[in-house]
């Protein structure tokens, strides 16, 4: 058992040391924490900036694959990705829904992202340059925001748990469908199987990336796991992702581009390499391959949907009483 | 800055009720601006699955909620009553139907 550690500076011990001692007492005791219940301002803002980015994420994530929905190559494969991407534009809603449990608005949230003072998940600045990438982000993306995920339904805030778990049940589809489509190419002609491996050379190592900077580095891991707003480090999900995508690789016969990859039989898991971290920051600080398209798209999409919230606002006012 | 991004549309509490006979569940809560469109917007967000039979959509403004800091009063008090459920009695055995 870890001891509870209390931030005096920023959770104003001094005022609040009884509410503070509930707070404690709840987390310990795994009892949620809800919207009007007393928290320390730094649970607050962190829990803010997490969910809020979260969102985001699952917003801009939009971008990549709903650039295929045109070129989809059946009508079938067409309906799963429009479904698909359905589900991300829901659970950004589910996910500004829970923040906004937290006091802030969003419309706040949205001008943030839009203003390029919000981040989102490095993982949706690359491209999606063949339709053998939709199957990649499906199986890596969405297999690695799943590991993510599924702890988090366990976190101390009532209103997030609840809203992973919702993503959650609608998200395991979209690693299935992913992992079939790439299953379809391997079974393919050799240019459909030079294809699924092009896709996977390019998405492994941001989808390793996906789960942040590794634990050395990680500057709020020891709070936010006090917080239970975080149930493992960056590093103890990474190495699941990679455990479990392995063999699954191996059953598609793809080579996964880590020459350091290999079954590590005293630890009982796989040994990897050490991802290009300047790339990571890179993406992180605005230069990845993408970024400034996903920004402009986002904008122009916030923009030409403008009059649509001007006239329901209109329309609304009419009617009312 | 333009009107609509002065004023945001009010927040809606969406409940579900699913086909099994259920009561109405609270599954989320959405911004529409008028109630007809939280209706819809309820039904594209959160029943994309079968999950539901009816909907209901209630401004949030209008849910009165008990306050946290109540807890006690209004709670406590039904912990000390364990007669009040069936596991409080003997029920002798051979005896049926009970």
């Amino acid at each position: 058992m870890y001891t509870q550690m209390v931030d005096v500076s920023e959770a104003g011990l001094d005022d609040d040391s009884e509410r503070q001692r509930i707070f404690d007492d709840k987390i310990d005791r795994n009892v949620t924490i809800e919207p009007d219940d007393w928290m320390p301002a730094a649970y607050r803002e962190t829990l803010v900036r997490q969910i809020s980015q979260h969102a985001h994420s699952e917003i801009v994530g939009m971008l990549p694959e709903g650039n295929w929905i045109t070129r989809a190559p059946s009508l079938e494969r067409k309906c799963i990705l429009m479904a698909k991407v359905q589900d991300e534009a829901g659970h950004g809603l589910y996910l500004y829904s829970a923040a906004e449990t937290l006091g802030t608005s969003r419309d706040a949230m949205v001008a943030a992202l839009l203003a390029g003072r919000a981040k989102y998940s490095s993982i949706f600045n690359y491209p999606t340059l063949t339709w053998a990438d939709v199957g990649a982000i499906g199986w890596l993306v969405d297999g690695a925001a799943i590991i993510n995920q599924i702890p988090l339904t366990r976190c101390s805030y009532g209103p997030y748990a609840r809203a992973m778990v919702r993503v959650c049940k609608e998200e395991s589809f979209h690693q299935r469908q992913g992992f079939e489509v790439l299953a379809t190419l391997c079974g393919g002609t050799p240019e459909q199987r030079a294809l699924a491996q092009d896709a996977l050379d390019r998405w492994w190592w941001p989808s390793v990336m996906m789960f942040g900077p590794p634990d050395s580095e990680s500057l709020h891991n020891e709070r936010s796991m006090r917080w239970k707003i975080k149930l493992y480090t960056n590093d103890e999900l990474r190495q699941k992702f990679v455990d479990q995508t392995v063999p699954q690789a191996d059953f598609l016969r793809l080579t996964i581009p880590d020459p350091e990859l290999k079954w590590n039989a005293e630890r009982g898991h796989y040994d990897f390499g050490t991802p290009d971290w300047a790339e990571f920051h890179a993406v992180v600080r605005g230069n990845g391959p993408c970024n400034r398209e996903r920004l402009r798209a986002r904008i122009a999409a916030h923009e030409d949907g403008a009059w649509v919230r001007e006239a329901a606002h209109a329309y609304a006012g009419k009617r009312a009483p | 800055m333009s009107e609509s991004e002065r004023r945001e549309w009010p927040l809606w509490e969406v409940f579900v009720r699913s086909a099994h006979g259920l009561a109405h569940k609270h599954v989320g809560s959405l911004h529409a601006a008028d109630a007809e469109m939280a209706l819809q917007n309820a039904r594209d967000v959160y029943t994309r699955r079968n999950e539901g039979a009816s909907l209901w959509v209630i401004r949030a403004t209008d849910i009165v909620a008990s306050r946290p800091e109540d807890r006690d009063a209004l709670f406590s008090t039904s912990q000390d009553k364990p007669y009040r459920h069936p596991t409080h009695y003997n029920v002798p055995d051979g005896v049926k139907n009970l």
